[in-house]
């Protein structure tokens, strides 16, 4: 007696019309998200042919136009020193996102492998892995990552770093909860039986199966690493002016904020699309590498 | 005599404070064969499973698989075992990775002992699948496009593609519908003939053993209360607690017709186990010596064991008058 | 008392789940519903409860409680028909116990919603306990210091506190241990001769309900394809897909 698959009834219900809109219907998320996300690094690569007033994002100061509100000449409006913030918030895409991405690279490069390790194989390294890491979750993170960039000489770089080591010890907790419990399901226990190498199920089961909520956490990350590279900016110690740094410019432009509200806003905006942009995109990966909701066959 | 294909000696198995397995003794000869492992929750008889294919450390005794201890193996010896012991789960939900095609599944299985060239993966995966009862298209799916009777038939599949001597078969059918029990035990029951599989059932289940199994021990605690040809056991059982259990079976022909041995209390704690015979406090027949004297498991008939002071009276059913109103349960 | 159901209909949108013409249970009665995992049974016993709603089912046709029509009723007046005159114990008697209450503060919480005051809630928790043969200071535990036999019991015993007179069984012994699961059945039938408490038995298991229902109704895909007196169904079944199903039993001395 042989049984046959049914037809299932995922596969006969495709949406109709254009590829394009197929696509969308099949994952509105990822398609919004990406797009979006596709935006901004169009702009960051096009940054000097789409500002109106380049030189704004650098040491240019306009002593004219200080404090102009929203116009046709600037659409964004000027800040303190009148400099157009249309063209600030443009060169901005270059920076913020950029150094979002990057910490949250680190963190991940660094989190994964020690989460898969103490959650997947446990005993002494589970052990090591999780004091160590504990040490690192009792400081403060703003606190951590301030006295990190105090003694880094204050730069892009420096926050990077300072923002990346105060990270990456949550995502240690996260994977190694997930791989944890991965581990102990029934279908790693057939791979030890069967003698799959280890290395193997780590990299074919454990991985692909704790990956998920790591996603949508660094999606929802990147909101969260901009505004701290904007405080420890504000405080002195990474992005200087005339750096145009989103977190910067909203933390400068907070004294003008009544009534020249324009400073604060239009960089706040971009910080509020981006991250949540990248937080559709997030959710959009998830359904898409999950087998049962994704359409792709 | 031939020696047996595994040869289990008093098997100990420890999980930190627990003796979740006290001095298990058996064997399996080569297949067609199969052992019956039957007992109630905290009778150790998943661990004995588990152990026998080195998937949890064993604390004590000794696992000889075709002559060869199975504890001292290392490397390339112990992958090797791995072909010849396999291991069937009973959660059908979990027991495939949910994010690989059922044709990966069966692929990492052969690709890890190189059962046949990489050209001809797909090919046997399929007729795994079609000797499981399953259309090779299968493969293609992934595991929540199965249903719960299909993703067993897979780890069946899984188990047999490395072509193993012995089969542990862990509840295989305790989470699935009723039909589809039957058909799942068909099909252990065709693979076992076509195969020459010997295999350790365990369940809880007297039809199931009654069916697939020559011979049946039956655990109490981490140890064999008793332990013979199947027929024999559920026909004339030599230990109270194989009389009790088999009495507390609901079964449809003989519905209303029995009267059932109550046994008083609740399951023991395995973490403190009683002093002397460990079956004693809800033992109906317990006397004195009982309490003081671990019974050994011990030939009563030929090809018959029981770890009982009192198993000759049982064996004659003089021991045990049934009694059919419940008695008050201790707190 | 009886519990009738009539053109009973279970949906999901436009998805019929279940389709019951007629099925009966009499006062004192054990009425057995047995099938497979899709059959509808679980979902009937939703519809009864009132409680369909809250899976996202709707439900047509009447089920009548002692000639009084439950599908039209209010909220309130399901609220205090559930629980009070119809009682519910689930397979898994762990998710009827919030694990962070000791197990005798849901009872005496349940009581006291149905109209007792405290220290007659006590009282009547205490003789529940003893008629589910279980001592009272078992009360003072929480779940998970019970077993699920324990648990059973105490949840049996809140249904009888309640003075419940239907007592709809939802796979109740399906996760216990056979001795256990004995022990269980026994009490139910116990409670019956004592009480005259009907009981709606649901189960996969057609040797459970051979061994404790009076009558019985299989179901398949939302229909009952067949009922009648369990010794009568179970020995002598006339439908094809009872015959099936009481084939697929694994029996007790067939060779190996």
């Amino acid at each position: 007696m042989i049984e046959s698959p049914a037809i299932a009834p995922a596969d006969a219900a495709l949406p109709r019309g254009s590829a394009m809109w197929r696509a969308f219907r099949a994952n509105p998320l990822l398609t919004v998200g990406g797009g979006v996300v596709l935006l901004i690094m169009v702009v960051a690569i096009f940054a000097p042919l789409l500002a109106p007033f380049p030189g704004d994002a650098g040491n240019a100061t306009h002593p004219f136009s200080v404090l102009h509100g929203p116009s046709a000449a600037h659409w964004f409006g000027t800040d303190q020193v009148g400099r157009d913030i249309l063209s600030r918030v443009i060169y901005g895409t270059r920076v913020s996102p950029v150094i979002a991405v990057i910490v949250l690279a680190i963190a991940c490069v660094i989190g994964v492998p020690l989460g898969v390790a103490a959650g997947f194989l446990g005993g002494w390294l589970d052990e090591a892995i999780m004091r160590v890491t504990d040490v690192f979750l009792a400081f403060p993170p703003l606190l951590l990552a301030l006295a990190l960039a105090s003694v880094l000489p204050a730069s892009l770089t420096s926050l990077t770093i300072a923002i990346a080591a105060v990270w990456w010890p949550w995502y240690v907790r996260l994977i190694r909860g997930q791989a944890a419990s991965v581990a102990g399901r029934p279908y790693v226990e057939a791979c030890r039986a069967l003698g799959v190498s280890r290395l193997r199920i780590i990299w074919r089961h454990i991985l692909p199966n704790s990956l998920t909520p790591l996603l949508v956490q660094v999606s929802l990350d990147v909101g969260g690493v901009i505004l701290t590279a904007s405080a420890l900016s504000f405080l002195g110690l990474g992005a200087q002016d005339p750096t145009p740094d989103w977190g910067l410019m909203v933390a400068d432009g907070q004294s003008y904020f009544t009534p020249d509200w324009w400073l604060v806003t239009f960089p706040g905006l971009a910080i509020l699309v981006t991250a949540f942009a990248f937080n559709l995109l997030g959710d959009g990966l998830r359904d898409l590498l999950d087998p049962r909701r994704s359409f792709l066959p | 005599m031939n020696a047996p294909l595994l040869r289990v000696t008093d098997l100990k198995v420890r999980f930190g404070p627990v003796l979740a397995v006290n001095g298990v003794s058996l064997d399996v000869p080569a297949g067609p064969f199969g052992l019956g492992l039957v007992g109630e929750s905290g009778s150790g008889k998943s661990t004995i499973g588990r152990a026998i294919l080195r998937l949890v450390p064993s604390s004590g005794g000794s696992i000889v698989f075709g002559g060869a201890s199975v504890g001292s193996l290392r490397g390339a010896a112990l992958k090797a075992y791995r072909r010849d012991a396999q291991i069937v789960f009973q959660d059908p939900d979990n027991t495939l990775d949910p994010r690989m095609r059922i044709g990966a599944t069966l692929s990492e299985a052969l690709r890890t002992h190189g059962v046949v060239p990489h050209r001809d993966l797909q090919a046997r995966a399929g007729e795994l699948l079609a000797e499981a009862g399953l259309d090779p298209a299968f493969a293609e799916r992934y595991p929540h496009q199965l249903s719960g009777g299909q993703r067993q038939r897979v780890a069946i599949a899984r188990a047999l593609s490395v072509q193993p001597r012995l089969l542990v078969l862990d509840e295989p059918t305790s989470a699935l519908d009723v039909r589809t029990q039957a058909h799942i035990l068909k099909l252990i029951s065709r693979l076992r003939d076509e195969r020459k599989l010997a295999y350790l059932l365990i369940t809880h289940n007297f039809g199931v053993v009654s069916e697939l199994c020559e011979q049946t021990a039956v655990l109490y605690l981490g140890k064999i209360a008793e332990l013979g040809p199947t027929d024999v056991l559920l026909r004339a059982p030599a230990h109270p607690y194989t009389v009790a259990l088999r009495s507390a079976v609901p079964e449809v022909d003989a519905a209303g017709r029995r009267s059932r041995i109550v046994l008083a209390g609740d399951p023991p704690q395995a973490a403190s186990p009683p002093p002397g015979c460990v079956f004693h406090p809800r033992c109906p027949l317990a006397i004195d010596r009982c309490r003081a004297e671990v019974p050994a498991l011990r030939e009563v008939a030929p090809g018959h064991h029981a770890a009982c002071h009192r198993a000759e009276e049982v064996l004659a059913g003089t021991a045990l008058a049934p009694r059919s109103e419940p008695g008050p349960a201790s707190p | 008392m009886n519990l009738v159901l009539s053109e009973l209909s279970v949906s999901f949108g436009s998805r019929r789940v279940v389709a019951i013409d007629s099925l009966v249970l009499g006062h004192g009665e054990i009425l057995g519903l047995a099938g497979e995992s899709g059959s509808g049974k679980s979902m009937t016993t939703l519809a009864v409860l009132g409680l369909a709603a809250t899976v996202g089912a709707t439900v047509g046709g009447s089920i009548k409680l002692d000639g009084q029509e439950l599908t039209t009723l209010s909220a309130p007046e399901l609220r205090a028909i559930r629980g009070r005159r119809i009682a519910a114990i689930f397979q898994s008697p762990a998710t009827a116990f919030s694990p962070v209450y000791k197990v005798g503060t849901v009872f005496t919480r349940a009581l006291r919603l149905h109209g007792a005051d405290k220290p007659e809630a006590s009282d009547l928790a205490a003789s529940a306990m003893r008629q589910v043969l279980l001592p009272p200071d078992l009360l003072r535990r929480y779940p998970s210091q019970l077993s699920g036999g324990q648990l059973q019991r105490v949840a049996i015993a809140l249904a009888l506190a309640l003075r419940a007179e239907i007592l709809l069984a939802d796979e109740p012994t399906s996760a216990l241990d056979v001795t256990v699961q004995a022990e269980v059945l026994d009490l139910l039938r116990s409670l019956r001769e004592s009480t005259g408490l009907s009981i709606l038995f649901i189960s996969h298991d057609l040797a459970v309900i051979a061994e404790l229902c009076d009558r019985v109704a299989v179901m398949r895909n939302g229909l009952i394809v067949e009922q009648g007196p369990a010794g009568q169904v179970l020995s002598a079944p006339s439908d094809p897909y009872t015959i099936e199903l009481l084939e697929s039993v694994p029996k007790i001395g067939s060779s190996s």
